[in-house]
């Protein structure tokens, strides 16, 4: 190693990155409309059908009073107030009218906006509910090779693009109702005038269709330039203890600033696309008001054209850009909202592998040997991690799995409760296979200590008793005070009702594993498997817990996964497990009187039988 | 979708349901403060807010002259209509007109275009700074804060709160600016041609100023209890998905399912009922303007036709009004932004006005390493300052020289990481205190205490990077065969090698695609690499077998000679060979000494060390030794 010199920022830059290095799927540029996606997501829509159609009618009737809004004027003007008007009776009854006009504005104004915000709201909520439960059941192969992150952004942001589109999708159709509407009443109210007028209508038309893609472009590259920020700052937020114990901070402050900066000039470019096109419609307005004034007030002077209608006409021009413009960004939305659908169906479509056969039987209770017979299985295609199998742990016996890290003690497990199936031969339990009954049954049937121990944000005890609701507060002391937790959390502020942080951060890792221990026993389980459930706890607390188990474990069938020999000898049974294959079982002596790879790993290192990495195991051997 | 399982009583699927919402409520800042603070820092882009809001000034008199021009355009028309007069003339004051209000139009959209543009840049500037600010103090803030604080919480601060911040400065100024303008000159102009008008068209004001007052509070209160409800909601599915494993194993899919539907009803009621404040007052003040508009149209008539009016005039207030009507919308969604940027400032601001409690002092020097001798003098220690029962250190004493090892053994819980954590600083020390070559370790630059001390943590937290990158995170700048004799110290190079991208292998989400083992070592490469002095392993080879354990220290002997180290383990086999092993049980050093000076006390270690090697001595020592241990 090098001399003792602080990293110096002087020779060159760093060999540095910030910010997960998986690049998260970019944004898709595909169709603007997949029938495929909206079916699907129309099908979400179905439950509030009705309350949408009402929406759907009442953006309608705003939209037809937005337009009724100027005629009204016109009549006022034209009939009552220009030259040659009707005079005071009729301005009263078109004041009525302006009124009325204005009252089912604002009616429809209300149940449009509640009705639609409500149900993008509901739409939004219900889109995430079903992602999550549907995550709840699929295959965990698929889990364990999906980022959590990634997860949640289709859980967060997706579902937000899908939501903001049905939003905008309904008012959409309000739009290009007034659209319509106002060349239509343009038409009607003088076919010459409104057909000048609306000739500015396609150079905007063409105009948005050139700015569109770049626009387009540059949107989507602040959005990616957000995204790579957010990921670098939840990098920062995640693994900030690391960061400080490496004295990373200034040089990653530096990166990080890039990043910001290229976010901060995307989005500058962004904003520039998007106020440009201001002055352009602003130009065109300006144009189609000219028009008015010049062609309609010469032909109001040959008497062709009401005063009112150039009123009208002008406020109608006013008007007339928004419809336009919103159905651009429409377009914008509606792209972003078919990728984002796709993510989503695309997590929805993930297929559930393990699921309840349709005859799924109940499994009793005193069903406890664990059989795999013949047993082949892998994570991935064409790389088998257990190969053929068979083994028999009888009910009630305590039998320790060991071998080498990788060698598949792990995967054994995970079938015996069905996390995965098996590609060939079967688990069974008290006979049954496990495909054939009730995974809840299973559940309840099997409690698992995990390797890694995990607690959520919660009091002590609700992590012990964790989804055993009913367990009482004695079910759940008795269980840490068999794993020997019970003095600690005594010791706790506020004992089994102190919240825990993240995590269990404000806990020690060894007393992590402890809780999690304690969880599986709460359980309650006819069948227990601990998975280097002791790995962080000291042999005397280990030795504590075993003492403990003897008589918790009384009637229980259990697989023990561990490294020390205390623990392993303590089975009534000892299975050797190597690349996948169950090379050798016996007691203790049995195994050491056959002189195999137990004997030798023995020898070799007695104070632990830890986990040999393979060349050891090699070594071993010869 | 799995409906809540039966066993689940809905007070119990609420227990692990985090309730932040009542706890941090306190954490709301005051208002106009908030405000002025994000104006003041917009104002240090003096020139861009200048341009921008006199663009604003600027697009607001365009906007209120074109209703004068449409005014008199129409009066042109209408004089034409009566006196059939002039027709050149006429045609004449037309077109002038059109092309007065073509040119206004066209001013006031390159004004508009300016105003929004530098609005949005003033914004996006002011959000670059915050995030950079926020990045920096999340990177300074102690450990201790971060213990207390949700990772959730923090993300959320980073991306809701900073969006929601620059609101204020990139659209909401320049909307009260241009909408203050709008009315207020267009009042002037109005009551200047008739008072009763123009009091008539400008009724909907107060009604709306109040309307949108009260909704303010409403929404604001409204929008910082769905933050925080979806706070929880994020925090929630996270932990379920990272603990997907934990919830399969114990089939509790229906429970979580049940929790899960909790918050989100809770969201989504708080949801919509801020859609109900929302569009209630937006809806309602439309319909106050539409209302002024109607009594404009009433009494405005009957002047025209009392000839007390022009026709043109008439018109102008119309058009006057309907170019209000958008900004007058726009008051209900400048008053959210208002309320937005409030609360998510204030929550900003906490964070960023929060001093680290572990920072250097004003007199601070580095550390000057002569030796390396760490030495641990009466130090006593607790996370939690209020809290009650025995502190997790208790008058602990002990010294490392370079060179040398210290083992620390113990039961969970006696306090092992926390000595650990105590000498690079990361929390500071209740009584006596740890130094360096006699120099306190609150006295020194963290940066330079930090670079001296390394620690291999127990659960090592691994970046999403190449390898390489891992490897010489704690010096960037080092030699590729620097990275490469620590991945062979660690006895992980022989694995990296077969990888097919070697050390440009990308590690996945905290290292998944690495085993145990594999993370440890590589954690253990990464603390090896910088030129540190002392070196602390933390229980880090719980998962490497004890083989290869050896072959890591044997490889690590001449790159630790002149170090002080420090190694906390479970197994005995890696400690036995320390100069000094202390015991600890309960924050206190119960017993300490060399392995066989342990062993001949008959004491806990002892026990434990008879408990471990048991096997070899026969069955005679089995029993024995559980039973003289004593009771932890
Ligand atoms: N979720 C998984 N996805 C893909 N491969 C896995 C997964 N879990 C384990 N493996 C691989 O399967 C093999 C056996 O692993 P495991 O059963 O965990 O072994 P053990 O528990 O004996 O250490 C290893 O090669 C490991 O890399
Ligand atoms: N970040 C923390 N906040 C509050 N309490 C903590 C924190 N870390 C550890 N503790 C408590 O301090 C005690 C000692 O923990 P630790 O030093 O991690 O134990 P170990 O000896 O197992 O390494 C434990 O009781 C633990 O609950
Ligand atoms: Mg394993």
């Amino acid at each position: 190693m090098k001399a003792a010199a602080p990293p110096s920022p002087t020779h060159g830059s760093p060999r540095a990155v910030v910010g997960s290095q998986v690049s998260f799927e970019e944004e898709m540029f595909g169709a603007a409309f997949d029938g495929r996606v909206v079916r699907r997501f129309w099908s979400f829509v179905t439950p509030h059908r009705r309350r949408l159609w009402i929406g759907v009618a009442a953006v309608l009737v705003f939209t037809l009073t937005q337009i009724a809004i100027p005629l009204v004027l016109r009549h006022a003007i034209d009939g009552a107030l220009a030259v040659g008007g009707a005079g005071i009776e009729v301005l009263h009854w078109i004041v009525i009218a302006f009124f009325a006009v204005a009252a089912l504005n604002y009616a429809s104004n209300f149940t449009q906006e509640l009705i639609v915000g409500r149900i993008s709201g509901s739409l939004l909520f219900d889109l995430r509910r079903a992602m999550y439960a549907h995550l709840q059941h699929v295959s965990l192969s698929f889990m364990d090779k999906t980022e959590v992150g990634r997860l949640m952004s289709r859980l967060q942001g997706d579902v937000n693009a899908l939501q903001e589109f049905l939003e905008t999708s309904i008012f959409a159709i309000g739009d290009f109702v007034l659209l319509i509407g106002i060349i239509t009443v343009l038409l009607f109210l003088d076919v010459r005038l409104g057909l000048l007028t609306l000739s500015v209508v396609p150079v905007l038309i063409v105009v948005r269709i050139v700015w569109l893609p770049p626009a387009r472009r540059a949107f989507m590259r602040a959005r990616e330039a957000s995204s790579v920020v957010n990921g670098a700052l939840a990098e920062n937020v995640h693994g900030v203890r690391t960061i400080q114990e490496m004295g990373r901070e200034a040089v990653n402050l530096d990166l990080f600033d890039d990043k910001a900066k290229d976010n901060l000039h995307a989005h500058l470019r962004a904003s520039k696309f998007s106020s440009v096109m201001i002055p352009i419609v602003d130009t065109l307005t300006g144009i189609a008001m000219a028009i008015v004034i010049v062609v309609g007030g010469a032909m109001v002077l040959g008497q062709e054209l009401g005063l009112g209608v150039m009123v009208a006409f002008l406020f109608y021009v006013q008007r007339f850009f928004d419809p336009i413009r919103s159905l651009t960004i429409q377009y914008s939305i509606m792209q972003r909202a078919m990728a984002a659908g796709q993510r989503i169906f695309e997590v929805l479509d993930v297929p559930v592998e393990v699921r309840d056969a349709p005859d799924a039987a109940p499994l009793p209770r005193e069903a406890r040997a664990i059989e795999l017979d013949d047993v082949t299985f892998g994570y991935g295609p064409g790389r088998p991690v257990l190969r053929n199998v068979t083994l028999r742990v009888e009910p009630g016996e305590t039998v320790a799995l060991v071998g080498p890290t990788g060698s598949g003690k792990t995967s054994v497990t995970a079938l015996v409760h069905r996390f995965y199936d098996v590609w060939n031969g079967a688990v069974r339990i008290g006979g049954h296979d496990v495909r054939n009954v009730r995974q809840s049954d299973l559940g309840a049937h099997v409690a698992m200590v995990l390797q890694e121990p995990f607690l959520f944000t919660g009091t002590v005890g609700d992590n012990i008793r964790y989804n055993k609701a009913d367990a009482t507060r004695g079910q759940v002391e008795a269980a840490a005070r068999a794993v020997g937790a019970h003095d600690f959390i005594e010791r706790l502020p506020e004992g089994y009702d102190t919240m825990l942080d993240q995590r269990g951060a404000n806990l020690s890792l060894g007393q992590r594993q402890l809780l999690s221990f304690a969880r599986a026993l709460v359980a309650d389980a006819p069948i227990l498997v601990l998975d280097e459930a002791t790995a962080n706890v000291d042999s005397y607390t280990e030795r504590r817990i075993q003492r403990a188990l003897a008589r918790l474990l009384e009637g229980r069938t259990a697989i023990v996964i561990a490294h020390r020999l205390a623990t392993i000898r303590e089975a009534d049974r000892i299975l050797v497990l190597r690349d996948g294959q169950l090379v050798e079982q016996g007691t203790h002596e049995d195994l050491i009187g056959l002189g195999g790879l137990y004997a030798r790993l023995y020898r070799l290192n007695h104070a632990s039988f830890d986990d040999f990495s393979a060349e050891d195991a090699v070594a071993a051997e010869s | 979708m799995s409906a809540p399982a039966p066993s689940t009583t809905p007070d119990r699927t609420l227990a692990l349901v985090p309730e932040s919402v009542r706890t941090r409520r306190t954490a709301v800042a005051f208002d106009a403060g908030v405000l002025l603070r994000i104006t003041r820092m917009a104002f240090a882009h003096p020139w861009r807010m200048a341009l921008g809001l006199g663009c604003t000034l600027l697009a607001a008199v365009a906007q209120l002259v074109i209703p004068q021009l449409i005014g008199d355009a129409v009066d042109f028309a209408q004089g034409l209509l009566a006196s059939a007069g002039d027709d050149a003339a006429a045609r004449d004051a037309l077109a002038h007109a059109a092309a007065l209000i073509l040119v206004t139009s066209i001013f006031r959209g390159l004004f508009t275009m300016m105003q929004n543009y530098q609005g949005e840049a003033v914004g996006q500037l002011i959000a670059y700074r915050l995030r950079l600010a926020l990045y920096a103090k999340i990177q300074k803030l102690s450990f201790s804060y971060h213990d207390r604080v949700h990772t959730g919480d923090l993300m959320t601060r980073g991306i809701l709160d900073i969006e929601g911040t620059k609101l204020w400065v990139s659209t909401g100024v320049q909307r009260s600016l241009l909408l203050s303008v709008l009315v207020g000159g267009g009042a002037w102009l109005m009551m200047s041609i008739d008072v009763l008008l123009g009091c008539l068209a400008l009724s909907f004001v107060p009604f709306v100023a109040l309307g949108a007052s009260l909704a303010r509070l409403r929404l604001r209160t409204l929008w910082y209890a769905l933050q925080e409800e979806l706070a929880v909601l994020t925090r929630v599915m996270e932990e379920n998905l990272g603990g997907i494993r934990v919830v399969r194993a114990f089939v509790s899919q229906a429970f979580e399912m049940a929790r899960f539907d909790v918050i989100s009803r809770r969201a989504l009621t708080i949801a919509h009922h801020r859609i109900d404040v929302f569009v209630k007052s937006t809806t309602t003040m439309t319909f106050a303007f539409f209302v002024s508009m109607g009594l404009v149209l009433w009494t405005g008539g009957e002047k025209v036709l009392a000839d007390a009016l022009t026709i043109g005039e008439f018109a102008s207030f119309l058009a006057f009004m309907a170019i209000l009507q958008m900004p007058v919308r726009q008051i209900a969604w400048t008053v959210n932004s208002v309320a937005r940027t409030s609360t998510c400032g204030g929550r900003l601001f906490e964070v960023l006005d929060l001093e680290p409690e572990i920072r250097n002092r004003p007199d601070a020097r580095d550390l000057d390493i002569r030796e390396g001798v760490v030495r641990f003098e009466n130090v006593s220690f607790r996370y939690r300052k209020e809290g009650k029962g025995p502190p997790v250190l208790r008058d602990v004493s002990f010294e490392v020289r370079p060179g040398r090892v210290t083992g620390i053994v113990g039961p969970p819980g006696s306090g092992k990481s926390t000595i650990a954590h105590l000498i690079p600083r990361y929390y500071d020390v209740d009584a006596g205190r740890v130094t360096i070559d006699g120099q306190d370790v609150r006295d020194v630059t963290l940066g330079s205490l930090r670079r001296r001390v390394s620690v291999v943590q127990q659960d090592p937290f691994l970046f999403t990077a190449a390898i390489d990158n891992n490897v010489n995170y704690g010096d960037p700048w080092a030699e590729r065969s620097a990275v490469r004799r620590a991945t062979e110290a660690a006895q992980l190079h022989k694995y990296v090698e077969h990888l097919p991208e070697g050390y440009e292998t990308l590690v996945g989400e905290r290292g998944v695609s690495l085993s145990g083992g594999q993370r440890q070592r590589l954690a253990i490469a990464r603390s090896v690499l910088p030129a540190s002095s002392v070196i602390v392993f933390d229980d880090s080879t719980a998962a490497v077998d004890a083989a290869t354990e050896r072959r890591i220290h044997e490889a690590l002997a001449d790159v630790t000679r002149d170090r002080a180290m420090i190694v906390i383990a479970h197994r005995l086999s890696s400690v036995m060979y320390a100069d000094e092993i202390l015991f600890l049980e309960e924050g206190r050093i119960v017993e300490r000494g060399a392995h066989d000076v342990l062993v001949a006390l008959g004491g806990h270690y002892a026990a434990l060390y008879a408990l471990q090697t048991r096997s070899n001595d026969g069955a005679e020592v089995e029993d024995g030794a559980g039973d003289e241990a004593p009771a932890g």
